[in-house]
């Protein structure tokens, strides 16, 4: 149990709206390893952002956290600000899903790539300013030298996201939580991004976790994947075991739901009907049951848990799960 | 063959109804102000009030009795008549000036937002024009050549007002119009005076009105402090500003002649602000979001 | 499925050499240049390409949102850009536009019933309960309940509701285009799937045409009848959907279809997907546009404009060096 990097526990966030409180995340429990890829799928509003909110202990003040965030053996909650923020930077690390937002669109990149290496690591500014080249280097900007004068709106959307990975690498963090990291971007420029997040985590042995509503994103390129509905994680499985046998019909819809490049075209969809429940009003039964074509009146009236009943390593929470040789594949 | 999937859909329809945050009490306290204030302004001539201009001088600056329930001033006026008579002139100036300017700023604005071209420049070029006139030297040479009267007053004060309820609706119009719903109205063949009354003019009126509120307020303390300076509502007539004025002269005898007008003053403007922001945020029609 | 041939004699929409400019900062930016396009009656076109490729410019021009520079727009035999005032507005109701964002194309004060009236009201229909009976007729159509939604506010509504809103506002005239210009992609994927197939069943139910605009490819194939790839203001390849899937014979729309993250992890992803990253639309490479990311570039392709020739009967490729040499 010591070798885990992040474990969570009971996790919930609860946000007061003037409609009653929104749990927008619910008894989450997940654990990452040093080095590993979790990755965590949903549509949006089924909280996975404010779990890796909760995560980086980022949540908006008026948020009730529950539950225990541990990582590297520290709870999180239980820090003062002062030891986050010496934690953010070497130990944890964030791309959002517009790097604007976490640009300072006043400084140049070059001021705030070497003001993060002299603040977290102490470095003088002439080692700062060198080390700032070899990382936007790294993650693939061409003319390094040139573009630490620029400022962010002189670059475009994909090198702007490379700037804030160099940025998120420049501490050697052992965790990058990417939220997202890829959905305001160009197909190329996803693919290319994905590649750049991949081969910089195998290179300096970091722990990622990979935040997005598209299963092709995370099909190649994580260990395991949780599969969030309504506040809670519904499916988790190592990611080849996931798509060979997904076992929560939700997955299984959301997978089938993807429009298919090998299908012919004028071919329907087999969508999801429906659309996810308000969390202001929260369900006594399996959240997903109005949507599901399995579901009958357990379903509706007891929260299945999240298990793994045959021990084969993938937990799902379900009451009917599809059986396992499927044809979950469509 | 699709097999359409929408009955759940239908099925699971329930918008939330909009559920209004609850006015405050503060809100409540300066609407019960506000309507005091107009109804007395309103009713003066029928309230059991002494003349405001009926002079006693036996009884200068006395002190509030059950004759004069607020006393009197340096004339021997009765202070409660002449605030109410007061509030008459007050509101008249600080509700019509700014309505010229929110009708023909408005107006303006909406139309140099939405056509832009040459219209919008020459627009722009006159608003600024007027924006950089000194206003009290507008008043001023106003007053002087047609004569003070509480209609010169409200149309200069009207005019001066025009450029900044211009750039108001301009700038609300500019970013409503780049925005698709009106995009689809123009695809829709819509002309430009239905995209003008129907899709902008709901949206443009609120921020116009909020700021016509705050322009109320902003007036009757421009007109308190021309009739102060002596360029507003010729005497006899009493106005907050010109009782503050002639107060003035006696704040170390009898403080009150000047500060119950100015309260009032402060009273009436501060509630025109609150209704002005409560309004506003109540009738947005997005609900705050998470 | 339509017929090709026989839609291809009379397209219902032509484009001609149409050329869309507009300055930006002293600079001319060149969004759409020298496009060549035409949809016949019935058919679905995609057109496919990364953001700030033009795409969004060209469908807009073809409404004559966006007044061309140069070049025609041919709907049934009326050049739309010869069309100025009251003939235009007549005409705008048989060519419809569906948004990307459902909320921010609905009046944030108008409530669903009167928003989805408003083309009729424009028209000149002036009978109530005519109108009525039409507005319930198409709520319906789209899957929406008239006597629940009527009297709500968009915001009221999930994006999925309200793109449903959208598509009845364009289809409650009849139109016989419908431009979608990214209709799916401010949808979640549950919700993506449920409005692709009602834009077929309202395909098919309204006898209309499309076009698709799209930045995922999968999106669009699973619509599209034909394909027309652009790169910078250009086009690339335009043929029949599944050749340009199977076969593609220009080097960008393959790189484009090697980019798509497939949710399968026994295909590994494809690693090394061309370098860099379209140039400024402001200032294009000479020659071919895509050389300056194109594996096969050579002199050739920075001296020349490749013009957009046949490959097969159906499938046309503005490259020096197709795909289909080998």
């Amino acid at each position: 149990m010591t070798s885990l990097l992040l474990s969570l526990e009971g996790v919930s966030v609860e946000l007061p709206t003037p409609r009653g409180a929104l749990r927008a995340v619910d008894r989450v429990d997940l654990t990452l390893m040093p080095g590993h890829t979790l990755g965590i799928v949903g549509e949006s509003g089924c909280g996975k952002t404010m779990l890796s909110r909760a995560i980086l202990q980022l949540l908006p003040k008026r948020a009730k956290l529950a539950g225990s965030v541990t990582f590297g053996g520290r709870d999180l909650a239980a820090l003062s600000p002062e030891a986050l923020r010496k934690l953010r930077g070497p130990e944890l690390a964030v791309v959002f899903q517009d790097p604007m937002t976490s640009l300072n669109p006043v400084l140049t990149i070059g001021t705030q790539l070497v003001e993060t290496l002299q603040a977290h690591l102490g470095m003088e500014r002439a080692a700062a300013r060198r080390r700032s080249v070899e990382l936007l280097a790294a993650v693939g900007i061409p003319a390094p030298e040139q573009r630490l004068r620029q400022y962010p709106h002189q670059l475009s959307g994909g090198m702007r996201q490379r700037v804030a990975i160099a940025i998120a690498l420049s501490c050697e963090p052992r965790l990058l939580v990417a939220d997202e990291p890829t959905t305001a971007l160009d197909v190329t420029v996803q693919a290319q991004i994905l590649d750049l997040l991949a081969r910089e985590q195998k290179r300096r042995h970091m722990a990622m976790i990979l935040i997005t509503h598209d299963l092709g994103v995370v099909a190649g390129r994580t260990d395991e994947v949780a599969v969030m509905y309504a506040g809670r994680v519904v499916e988790r499985a190592p990611t080849p075991k996931l798509f060979a046998h997904m076992r929560m019909p939700y997955t299984e819809a959301l997978l089938a739901a993807i429009p298919k490049l090998d299908s012919p075209p004028h071919t329907a969809l087999p969508a999801i009907a429906g659309r996810p429940p308000d969390p202001t009003r929260p369900m006594p039964g399996c959240s997903f049951a109005p949507r599901c074509r399995y579901a009958d009146d357990r379903c509706r009236e007891a929260k299945p848990p999240l298990i793994d009943p045959g021990r084969s390593g993938g937990l799902y929470a379900c009451w009917h799960p599809l059986a396992l040789p499927t044809g979950a594949r469509t | 063959m699709a097999v359409l999937e929408i009955e759940g859909d239908t099925a699971l329809v329930s918008p939330v109804r909009r559920r209004r945050s609850r006015p405050s009490g503060l809100f409540l306290v300066a609407l019960v102000w506000l309507a005091l204030i107009g109804l007395a302004a309103i009713l003066a001539d029928f309230l059991p009030l002494v003349s405001p201009t009926d002079m006693d001088f036996l009884g200068k600056r006395a002190p509030p009795s059950a004759e004069h329930l607020l006393g009197t001033d340096q004339l021997g006026r009765d202070m409660l008549s002449r605030l109410i008579y007061g509030a008459r002139i007050s509101l008249t100036v600080g509700l019509l000036a700014p309505a010229i300017g929110l009708v023909i700023g408005g107006a303006l604005g909406m139309l140099a937002g939405y056509f832009g071209g040459r219209f919008e420049v020459i627009t722009v070029g006159c608003v600024d024009v007027l924006l950089a006139f000194p206003p009290l030297v507008l008043a001023l040479a106003v007053t002087a050549y047609l004569g003070q009267s509480v209609l010169n007053l409200t149309l200069v004060i009207g005019v001066l007002s025009i450029p900044a309820f211009t750039r108001v609706a301009r700038a609300v119009t500019l970013s409503l119009s780049q925005r698709e719903f009106v995009v689809a109205a123009r695809t829709l063949g819509a002309t430009h005076t239905r995209i003008l009354m129907r899709e902008l003019l709901p949206n443009v009126a609120l921020p116009l009105l909020a700021f016509f509120l705050l322009g109320v307020a902003v007036t009757i303390v421009v007109e308190g402090a021309l009739s102060f300076l002596g360029l507003g509502v010729p005497p006899p007539a009493p106005s907050w500003g010109s009782m503050i004025g002639e107060g003035r002269e006696s704040l170390d005898i009898a403080p009150w002649l000047a500060f119950l007008p100015a309260a009032f003053m402060f009273a009436t403007v501060l509630a025109f602000n609150i209704v002005g922001d409560t309004l506003r945020a109540l009738t947005d029609p997005r609900p705050a979001t998470l | 499925m339509p017929d090709n041939a026989s839609n291809r004699a009379a397209p219902l929409l032509s484009v001609e050499q149409l050329t869309v400019e507009y300055p930006v900062s002293g600079r001319t930016l060149s969004a759409v240049n020298d496009v060549s396009l035409a949809v016949g009656r019935g058919e679905t076109l995609g057109l496919v390409g990364e953001s700030g490729c033009g795409k969004s410019t060209l469908g807009r021009a073809v409404l004559q949102l966006r007044r061309p520079t140069a070049g025609k727009v041919v709907f049934d035999g009326t050049d739309l850009t010869a069309l100025e005032g009251e003939a235009l507005r007549l005409m705008r109701k048989r060519l419809q536009l569906i948004f990307q964002d459902p909320i921010a194309s609905l009046n944030p004060r108008r409530c669903i019933g009167d928003i989805v009236a408003e083309p009729l009201i424009i028209t000149g229909i002036t009978d109530r309960a005519e109108r009525e009976r039409r507005v319930r007729e198409v709520l319906t159509a789209v899957g929406l309940d008239p006597d629940l939604v009527w009297r709500r506010l968009p915001h009221e509504f999930s994006g999925g509701q309200c793109q449903r809103v959208c598509i009845a506002r364009a289809l409650i005239l009849e139109p016989e285009l419908v431009v979608c210009d990214e209709p799916v992609s401010a949808l979640d994927v549950s919700i993506r799937a449920q409005i692709l197939n009602l834009l077929e069943e309202m395909k098919r139910r309204y006898g209309l045409t499309l076009l698709f605009i799209a930045h995922d490819l999968a999106v669009v194939k699973a619509v599209s009848d034909r394909i027309a790839v652009m790169y910078l203001g250009r086009l690339c390849e335009v043929g029949p959907t599944e050749q340009v899937f199977g076969r593609p014979a220009h080097p960008y729309t393959a790189l484009l279809l090697a980019a798509i993250p497939v949710p399968d992890p026994t295909v590994p992803p494809t690693t090394n997907v061309a370098a860099g990253e379209p140039p400024s639309p402001l200032d294009p490479p000479s020659g071919c546009r895509f050389r300056t990311r194109c594996p096969r570039a050579d002199g050739i392709c920075a001296k020349e404009v490749p013009d957009l020739r046949p490959t097969t009967s159906e499938q046309s490729v503005a490259c020096h060096h197709p795909l289909t040499d080998r």
